[in-house]
């Protein structure tokens, strides 16, 4: 680890000002990701400062129906939480596939946005990685690519987002609200990741002096059919090769609104509204939900090592979908796939 | 011959058990030592090549650090190979640290950085700037398989290939139902759970206290003392709790020669602890590629046996274990040909990992048996059970027991494997294709030489003291067991003392054999103080037990008796003080029988049957059920018996479905050294496992009928695993671990 | 580089150490504070060895810098027991022969007493996936299970 120093910011505004006067400087919340690549010497900040007692935890409901979740909410809070079980069930049943209880506990909702990927060579200072070090050149791509993008990747970098909460969170369209220096703002949840480009080191639109305040959803009629459907390696405690988030609102058997979105896949979760709004008062059957596939999966590439991923896509793709359209969402505790 | 079973054989709790649930266990990294360094290691970032500078001055400037040694200015240690070789040695150079600019695989030790807190240490090794010449590394068993040889100097002979028997080819070709596979291991790493660490204690004149994690504190010791010109009358090596090893301490690691070298450079207390990447670079089980054919008559009985193997060893080491071995011995057949061939590539030296060689070997023939079960169309099981064995062909020796049928009759039972539809695709739940699959498991039962010492004191307490180690086995455990059973005394009255190296002369803790040589020993050295009081009870006037001899008497209730009659006797307290003592002392030397050896050979053995359950639209593997029913002798302790099994089925399960050290061939390196990407199995992975134990009563195989089982649990698993999943989708995958994209690639689910 | 002052509650008891920045605070309740029951598996999140409770949640201390416990409650497996008595789940964990090189075991603890804190007649599923972040190489989970149900029915006085 590098040296840094180490303070604590008592307020929103205390704490995007010292973002602004130390530009080397970091957030430190749940401490997850960013100590766990602080170990590693990915990231070098020479300051730390601690934010977790920013009044950012809350999870309220608000006027319109919708709810925010404070950005240092923790993963679990949020997750447990009677209104998000209720009212978007999607997003704790994305949240429980991920990582472990300690990790849920710890990791916050800003945190967990703003995750970067767990690509080895991205792990490994040792080996060139444009996200790392603009211009150094991939070491991934020709390399072990099992884990790797089969959408939207380029010939600078082919890292995928790790997050399963972030997948629900592209399904429900949710808003992030950030604030600056001067200024606060809203981004749509669909133009916070980036795909990487010819700049795979800027992992979103956030710019260098904001700070994630919060999420906030909308009421949306997506409760009774829902899914967050993960498949990996290992049963549990392992990240995606492909998860789906689908979530549907049915009338008479036909799709009313459709959402899907796919992680393990791309550098962001891979979501296409269009898609989406194409298959609007289609039938809720397997067929349909091959259409979806076929289209959402269009330009899949494999790299080799990831051909399998976009079968595998494929697949879950449809499952989810069948799964949301019953109501019978997968379970995180039973391992057997519904 | 004491044989009662009122405390061995019963499920008592480990003794060592309290002080780890209370966290009060100190393991080597845990002792303070007043004023003491630590070191922190810096890896080589290439897999083949040569330094060609280090540049440590921003490391030296940061502050706390004390000293940065790298191949330029490291102490001069012992020059001959002869002197770093340890018990555990293989043929060829033995890896020394920072000895030269070259560089023989990624994760190399390049420099080591000792410092006043383990955070400068830490800090200060990432910024050491080395300059490489990397040369292009060759890492692939696939690929350089045609660079295969034989080893010219044998690890030991019985890992080298029985002489062929019969006529293998000509057999092969004349019988009517054959099959031949290739089938390919990757490499897998141990991962137990403790860090490797050393803390050296400095004391004065070159004494020096060890804490090691290690397998063997006198191996550790008299490599220390051989590598560095040490007096081992002044070296202490201790290693009274060990966080799990599976072979991977056998043999001493780079920690322990940087620890012991700062002390001895600085005259300081060092304390040296590895991170869980740097487990990842050092001894490990060999990526292999076999080949086996069989091919039996029409009912299934083998006509012939072919089994080649390739492993992966060093360049520096020829890394050996018996992996085909097995394939002349496991089944009767008179036309056997193995073959055993060592592939020499740009990474870290193999060893020993639980069950080494048969994990391998047996997963490839006991893939191989269930697929020409299916040529042949019998039963898997009936195929096993047609060619049974009773006699090592290889060496043509007669076994000691083998109560395998028994195993299959018994493990089949408890999993219903008389439901089984042997067509493959043939049985569903739901979602799910349920396959069941079963294979064989054999391991050596060894004994080695050891000693023990005995003390038995007037007021009833026992003290059991042997250089064994306890590295999760349950060896404080067993050790007491046996001595409480002589002298007739709760376990509570029993003194355990074992991990440390002046101590009686006890060999590494591996091969499932201390129980059995341990073990041995104690019950010898348990008897001798039995014999003992006899001599002294017989001075004693109008002895009760003049006429007796020593088969005749035990200790019940604190008195000596006649076995036949517990009211003649004397009471041992009084034995002792009419003969001045408080205490008697014992010690015992056993060792495997040369003699018996010469005509019998002893192995465990086991019958794993495996349920899996795949969705037959993603092809998610679950494995839901699992039975193994293992035969290895008299069973010590029920209780951790069931833990040693349960375990290695676990690690079976991790072999056949998720552990793998990834390689990018093209720089040589392993890129998923972590927790996270390797994937060690978890708890969500698991789900009921039946352990049977077959007992057997088999003083052959040690005095004491034990036959070991630390590594019986893992061998044939991976197998059964295949085998089930073969079972439920008609696709035979005969790389390892069946990964999902293996599932779907192999067209195993549609 | 300057320390930084950390005032903290450890298994009840007031702490106060000194640390800098880039301890973590499993280095610092091992390193400083001679509290090995705590154990590094990995350091990077991965295995729960390091596991305790901070205020109420069960996290890896292997990821938490020591400055960050300011103020916040610590609990280790060496505040489990009282005195000589140990907690039901340290005594079930031993009748169930549920440690065998017992490395993963206090972590294991910690996250076992958390579970039940918060659920404390869980299924056999739910307790898997509490202790889902626990890695152990030695026992194959299934004792470590059946010790927490007996535990959790001990301590609902069942």
């Amino acid at each position: 680890m590098k040296r840094f120093t180490y303070t604590r910011a008592e307020t929103v505004a205390d704490a995007v000002a010292i973002l602004a006067d130390r530009p080397q400087a970091q957030f430190l919340a749940g401490g997850t990701n960013l100590v766990d690549l602080m170990k590693y010497d990915v990231e070098r900040p020479d300051a730390i400062i601690d934010i977790n007692s920013l009044p950012l935890k809350e999870i309220e409901e608000l006027p319109d129906g919708g709810l925010r979740i404070g950005a240092l909410a923790s993963n679990s809070a949020v997750a447990y939480n009677a209104q998000i079980q209720a009212r978007f069930p999607l997003l704790a049943s994305a949240i429980l596939a991920g990582a472990s209880p300690q990790l849920r506990n710890a990791a916050t909702t800003g945190g967990n946005l703003l995750q970067r990927t767990r690509c080895s060579y991205f792990y490994d200072p040792s080996t060139p990685c444009n996200k790392r070090e603009p211009g150094s050149g991939c070491a991934a791509i020709g390399g072990l690519t099992r884990m790797h993008a089969i959408l939207g990747a380029s010939d600078k970098c082919i890292a995928v987002h790790p997050s399963d909460m972030c997948v629900a969170l592209a399904a429900l369209d949710a808003t992030v609200e950030v604030v600056g220096p001067d200024s606060a703002r809203d981004i749509a949840f669909g133009d916070f990741h980036r795909l990487p480009g010819d700049e795979p080191q800027r992992d979103n639109t956030l710019a260098r002096d904001e700070l994630v305040t919060g999420i906030r959803l909308e009421a949306n009629r997506f409760a009774g059919h829902h899914t967050y459907l993960k498949l990996r390696d290992r049963l549990s405690y392992a990240f995606a090769l492909v998860s789906v988030a689908a979530a549907m609102e049915i009338a008479d058997g036909r799709i009313v609104d459709l959402r899907i979105a796919l992680g393990g896949v791309a550098h962001r979760p891979w979501r296409d509204p269009l898609v989406e709004a194409e298959y609007a008062g289609a039938p809720a059957e397997d067929v349909t939900f091959q259409r979806v596939a076929d289209r959402l999966l269009f330009e899949a590439k494999g790299l080799g090592g990831n051909d399998f991923k976009i079968l595998l896509a494929r697949k879950a793709i449809v499952r989810a979908l069948r799964q949301a359209a019953s109501g019978r969402p997968q379970s995180q505790t039973l391992k057997a796939i519904q | 011959m004491l044989d009662r079973s009122k405390i061995v054989g019963s499920p008592v709790s480990r003794i060592d058990g309290p002080l780890k649930v209370t966290g009060a266990a100190k393991y080597a990294a845990e002792h303070f030592e007043p004023g003491m360094l630590f070191g922190h290691v810096a890896l080589a970032t290439i897999a083949a090549g040569r330094i060609l500078a280090i540049d440590t001055r921003a490391a030296e400037r940061l502050q706390g650090v004390v000293k940065i040694y790298t191949h330029e200015n490291r102490p001069k240690a012992a020059y001959r190979d002869s002197k770093w070789k340890d018990a555990v040695a293989l043929p060829g150079h033995p890896f020394r640290p920072l000895e030269n600019d070259r560089v023989l695989f990624d994760g190399q030790p390049v420099a080591f950085v000792v410092a006043e807190t383990p955070e400068a240490a830490r800090d200060a090794a990432g910024l050491i700037h080395v300059h490489y010449a990397a040369e292009t590394p060759n890492t692939h068993i696939v690929a350089e398989q045609h660079n295969s040889y034989e080893p010219p100097v044998a690890r030991m002979k019985q890992f080298l290939p029985p002489p062929p028997r019969g006529d293998a080819e000509a057999a092969f070709a004349a019988a009517p139902h054959k099959v031949s596979a290739d089938y390919v291991l990757p490499g897998e790493h141990h991962n137990p759970m403790e860090l490797f660490a050393a803390t050296v204690r400095f004391e004065d004149e070159g004494r020096l206290t060890i804490q090691d994690k290690t397998q063997g504190s006198q191996n550790s010791r008299d490599y220390v003392c051989g590598v560095f010109g040490l007096d081992p009358d002044k070296v202490i090596v201790k290693n009274d709790f060990v966080g799990g090893a599976f072979g991977q301490a056998l043999r001493p690691k780079h920690h322990l020669f940087l620890a012991v070298m700062a002390s001895l450079d600085l005259s300081r207390s060092m304390k040296v602890e590895m991170t869980r990447r740097e487990m990842f670079y050092l001894s490990w089980r060999p990526s292999c590629v076999q080949t086996v054919s069989l091919a039996a008559d029409d009912e299934g009985y083998l006509q012939a046996v072919l089994h080649h193997a390739v492993h992966t060893t060093s360049r520096h080491e020829d890394y050996q274990e018996n992996v085909a071995n097995w394939s002349g011995l496991a089944y009767k057949c008179d036309n056997v040909k193995i073959s055993y061939e060592l592939v020499k590539l740009d990474l870290a030296t193999p060893g020993d990992m639980r069950a080494p060689g048969a994990a391998s070997g047996v997963a490839a023939l006991e893939t191989a048996m269930d697929e020409l079960a299916c040529e042949v169309g019998i039963d898997p099981l009936e195929l096993r059970v047609r060619n049974f064995v009773h006699r090592d062909q290889n060496q043509d020796k007669a076994i000691t027991s083998k109560a395998l049928h028994a195993c299959y009759r018994e493990g089949a039972e408890r999993f219903g494997w008389v439901a089984r539809s042997p067509t493959p695709r043939s049985m569903r739940d739901g979602n799910d294709l349920v396959g069941w699959g079963m294979a064989g498991g054999i391991w050596e039962a060894m004994m080695s030489k050891g000693e023990a010492k005995v003390r038995l004191s007037a007021d009833g307490h026992v003290t059991v003291s042997a250089a064994a180690s306890d590295i999760g086995t349950g060896t404080y455990t067993i050790l007491g067991q046996l001595a409480a059973e002589v002298f007739d005394c709760p376990i509570d009255a029993v003194t355990v003392d074992i991990g440390r190296s002046n101590l009686p002369k006890t060999g590494v803790e591996g091969g499932s054999w201390t129980a059995a040589t341990t073990g041995s020993a104690v019950q010898a050295a348990a008897k001798a103080v039995v014999k003992t009081l006899l001599g002294h009870a017989q001075s004693m006037e109008n002895s009760p037990l003049a006429e007796a001899s020593e088969e005749q008497v035990e200790i019940s209730e604190g008195r000596l008796v006649l076995e036949a009659n517990h009211q003649v006797g004397t009471a041992i307290a009084d034995i002792m003080a009419a003969a001045g003592l408080d205490a008697v002392e014992e010690q015992a030397k056993v060792g495997p029988d040369i003699l018996s050896m010469r005509r019998y050979a002893a192995y465990s053995h086991s019958a794993v049957f495996v349920e899996v359950k795949i969705d037959e639209e993603l092809g998610v593997v679950r494995v839901t059920r699992v039975v193994s029913a293992v035969a290895a002798g008299r069973i010590l302790n029920a209780k951790t018996a069931r833990s040693q099994i349960l375990g290695g089925v676990v690690m079976g399960i991790g072999m056949a479905l998720h552990e793998e050290g990834l390689i990018d061939h093209r720089t040589g390196r392993i890129m998923n050294h972590n927790l996270a990407e390797y994937h060690v199995p978890a708890h969500a992975d698991i789900h009921d496992i039946d352990v049977i134990f077959v007992e057997e009563q088999d003083q052959r195989a040690s005095p004491i009928g034990v036959k070991g089982l630390g590594e019986i649990g893992i061998v044939g698993v991976a197998a059964a695993v295949s085998n089930a999943i073969f079972h439920a989708t008609g696709k035979r995958i005969r790389n390892l671990p069946i990964t999902i994209d293996k599932i779907l690639e192999s067209e195993a689910v549609q | 580089m300057a320390g930084i002052a950390v005032s903290t509650t450890i298994n009840g008891d007031q702490a106060e150490f000194l640390c800098h920045p880039d301890e973590t605070l499993l280095e610092v309740l091992r390193e400083r504070l001679g509290l090995m029951g705590v154990k590094e598996g990995c350091g990077t999140g991965d295995c729960g060895a390091c596991s305790i409770i901070l205020d109420d949640r069960l996290v890896c201390s292997c990821l938490v810098l020591g400055a960050e416990a300011e103020g916040r409650r610590i609990a280790t497996v060496e505040g489990m027991a009282q005195g000589d008595k140990l907690h039901p789940l340290q005594q079930k964990f031993l009748e169930h022969a549920a440690l065998q090189c017992g490395i993963c075991t206090p972590g294991f603890l910690i996250a076992a007493k958390d579970l039940l804190a918060k659920n404390p007649d869980p299924t056999e599923e739910e307790i898997r996936f509490g202790l889902a972040g626990n890695l152990c190489r030695c026992t194959g989970y299934d004792k470590i299970v059946r010790a927490v149900q007996d535990a959790a029915s001990v301590m609902r006085g069942a």
